[in-house]
This record gives structure tokens, sequence and C-alpha cells, in this order.
């Protein structure tokens, strides 16, 4: 499928209806996700025949794509019932029937659950911004334990580093594939502007050949209560 | 939910679980649909599923027929037993109904095809 058929389409869509500031529950754009998806079909042709999961996968704008893109299964995962609604109505919309959907807590997965279980990972998680600080970093690590070809997310460009080093303690590459603007609403920043831009980076981690899965015990996360 | 989402829910995570799987399916409305085969992926799922639970989710809906009740050892070289396979993991799907925890009774209910897995914070 050429990139502006992928686009096109996933204009069709449908987004959040309210959406849960705590939950950070804003869309990928069309745009930017028909990019993410196309790259990772074509430069590394990991959707194809794969076994997808998108993690906080919201109203499912990721996950349609994917299985548009050929995935032999993809599951969507969300804690939110109302999100999960509407990624089945996108996913009737478009007929596909390798998309299937759960609704879970990504941050309560047992330990060692689905372990290399998937192929990819893709996924637009939050970033933690919302008394829920680390929380980025555990979808990362949750992904990289399910992934056994790679893991695709969108992180903010200022946690670079931090996300650098991290990859490093475990293990794993990282490639930063490109680097976006994310028009926030302005709920998502203590902000008095309509809308606010932010630096974020698509970055594709992937494992050497003699990769082990990441011992989930190792909590090197805050997740602040409220 | 299909099959093969079936076969990778747990109810570990409740408090006092030790296994919690498989999950007993009890459904109130069960549809088939038809899905592209795809050989080389049925194949490589095979390995990374639970063979027994899966007998038993499609034995409890009335869905085995003579799917084995082992795996094949030559199983990517029979192409009738991966249709079998095939046809178990993927097309059949619980729209409405329920999961229960084998071990303490839980019920996970499962509304238009989606099993809803979350957990109250004292039930952890
Ligand atoms: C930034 S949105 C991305 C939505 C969608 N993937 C997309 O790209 O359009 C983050 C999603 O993560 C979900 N989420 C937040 N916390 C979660 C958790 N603990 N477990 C699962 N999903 C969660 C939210 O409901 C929301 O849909």
């Amino acid at each position: 499928m050429k990139l502006k058929e992928l686009e096109s389409c996933l204009q069709c869509v449908e987004v959040f209806k309210s959406p849960k500031v705590k939950l950070e529950q804003y869309p990928t754009s069309p745009h930017i996700a028909s990019r993410m998806l196309h790259t990772i079909d074509t430069r590394y042709k990991d959707l194809d025949g794969c076994m997808v999961a998108d993690l906080g996968c919201g109203c499912g704008v990721l996950a349609v794509g994917a299985s548009l893109l050929g995935a032999s299964m993809c599951f969507g995962i969300d804690i939110d019932k109302d999100a999960l609604d509407i990624s089945y109505q996108n996913s009737c919309e478009y007929e596909l029937k390798n998309l299937e959907l759960i609704q879970m807590d990504v941050t309560k997965l047992p330990d060692a659950q689905w372990n290399q279980l998937f192929d990819t990972v893709i996924m637009n998680p939050p970033f933690g911004t919302k008394r829920n600080r680390g929380i980025d970093m555990l979808f990362l690590k949750t992904g990289l334990n399910m992934a056994t070809r790679a893991v695709y997310s969108l992180h903010k460009t200022a946690t670079r580093e931090h996300i650098r080093k991290k990859t490093k303690e475990w293990g794993v590459n990282m490639e930063v594939i490109s680097e976006l603007r994310f028009d926030l609403p302005s709920s998502y920043k203590f902000h008095r502007q309509q809308s606010v831009d932010i630096e974020v980076d698509f970055i594709r981690f992937s494992f050497p050949s003699s990769h082990l899965p990441i011992k989930c015990t190792e909590k090197n996360y805050l997740l602040l209560k409220k | 939910m299909k099959l093969i989402t079936h076969n990778m829910l747990t109810s570990k995570s409740l408090k006092g679980v030790n296994v919690g799987f498989p999950l007993k399916i009890c459904a109130t409305e069960v549809k088939e649909v038809a899905v592209d085969f795809n050989p080389e992926f049925v194949t490589r799922m095979i390995p990374k599923l639970d063979w027994d639970a899966l007998c038993q989710a499609a034995e409890s809906l009335g869905c085995l027929n003579d799917l084995p009740r082992s795996v094949n050892p030559n199983h990517e070289n029979d192409e009738e037993f991966l249709k079998k396979a095939h046809h178990v993991l993927l097309e059949v799907e619980v729209i409405e109904g329920e999961l229960v925890c084998p071990e303490t009774g839980r019920k996970f209910p499962v509304n238009e095809g989606i099993p809803n897995m979350l957990l109250n914070e004292d039930e952890v």
C-alpha cells in the first residue's frame, strides 16, 4: 500500500470523543501514523506477516494501520473501555479480521507474561506528564519483553539521553528514526495557549542476537500516585 | 476474542492465584469469521501456544472437530493440520460471555469481543 493511500485510509479512523486527560488520550495524527507505519513496513519489514501488539492503542489508528499493512495478527491493548469501543467500531468499519482488543493495564502485566510472544510492538505511550511519571519507560520495557524483532515508540526528545542510557543498560539497540512535532491540546501541558508543540522522537528499538528478556523485577521506575 | 487471545490471558495477577490458566470460557455468543490462511504464521505460533489449553477451549465451545490433541512434530509440512489449527486459533470468536479464573472463580466479562482483564486495587 502506498503512503498516500494509507494516510487517506487512516484519516477516516474515528478518534476520542471525550479524551481523558489523566490517561493522556490524544491520537497519533493520520499524517504521523501513516509515515511511522510506512517506514516500519518498507524500511524494516516488521509488519507483513507479523504478530504485532499496540500498547495503549486508544482508538486504534496504529493497530488499524498495521492490520492494513498486512500484520497477520494485531493486538490492541488499552486500559480504557471508551477508547476500545471506538477501536472496535474502527475495526468493524475497515472489516478487519485480525485485530484483537484487550482491556488491560499495560503497567500491570504479570512478570514474564507474553515474553517474546510478539514479533513487533508499536506504541504511542503516555509520556508520563499527568502524575504518572515513568509510565513511558514502563511501557517501553514491557514492549521490549514482548517483542522478538523490534519495538517502535514515540518519546519526548527531552528524554532521549535517559532512554539511551537505559537501553544501553538493558543491552538493547536504539535508533532515532525521525524527530517529530506533536501538537498537543493545552490540557496536556501547564500552558495557557490553545495548543502546544512538543518535540517527539520516533524510535526503533531492536535486539542484538544474544538478547535475553529483560528482568521485570528490576523496577527502576517511579509511578506517583494521586 | 479469538482463541489465540484466550490462550494469552491469565488471572495470575489476582491475589493468591498461582497459575490462573487456562481461564474457563462461558460464552453466550460465538461467531465464526473467515480469515486468510497463512501457514507460515500458524506454524510459527504453534510452539508459542499452550496446545492443551487451546484444545480445551475449542472443545468447550464445541468447535474442536477433529483437531488432534497433540501437535504433530512434523506439523509445518502438514497443511491439513495447519488449516484446522488456523480455524480454531483465528476463526472462532467469543463475542459475549465471561472468562472464569480456574482458582478463584473471579469472572472477567467479554463484551463485543473485548475481554476486560482489569483488576480492582484490592484484588492484587
Ligand atoms: C497518547 S495516547 C495514544 C493512543 C493511540 N495509540 C494513538 O496512537 O492514537 C495513550 C493511550 O494509552 C492509554 N493508557 C494510558 N495508561 C494506560 C495503562 N496503564 N494501560 C493501558 N493503556 C493505557 C490511554 O487510554 C491512551 O489511549
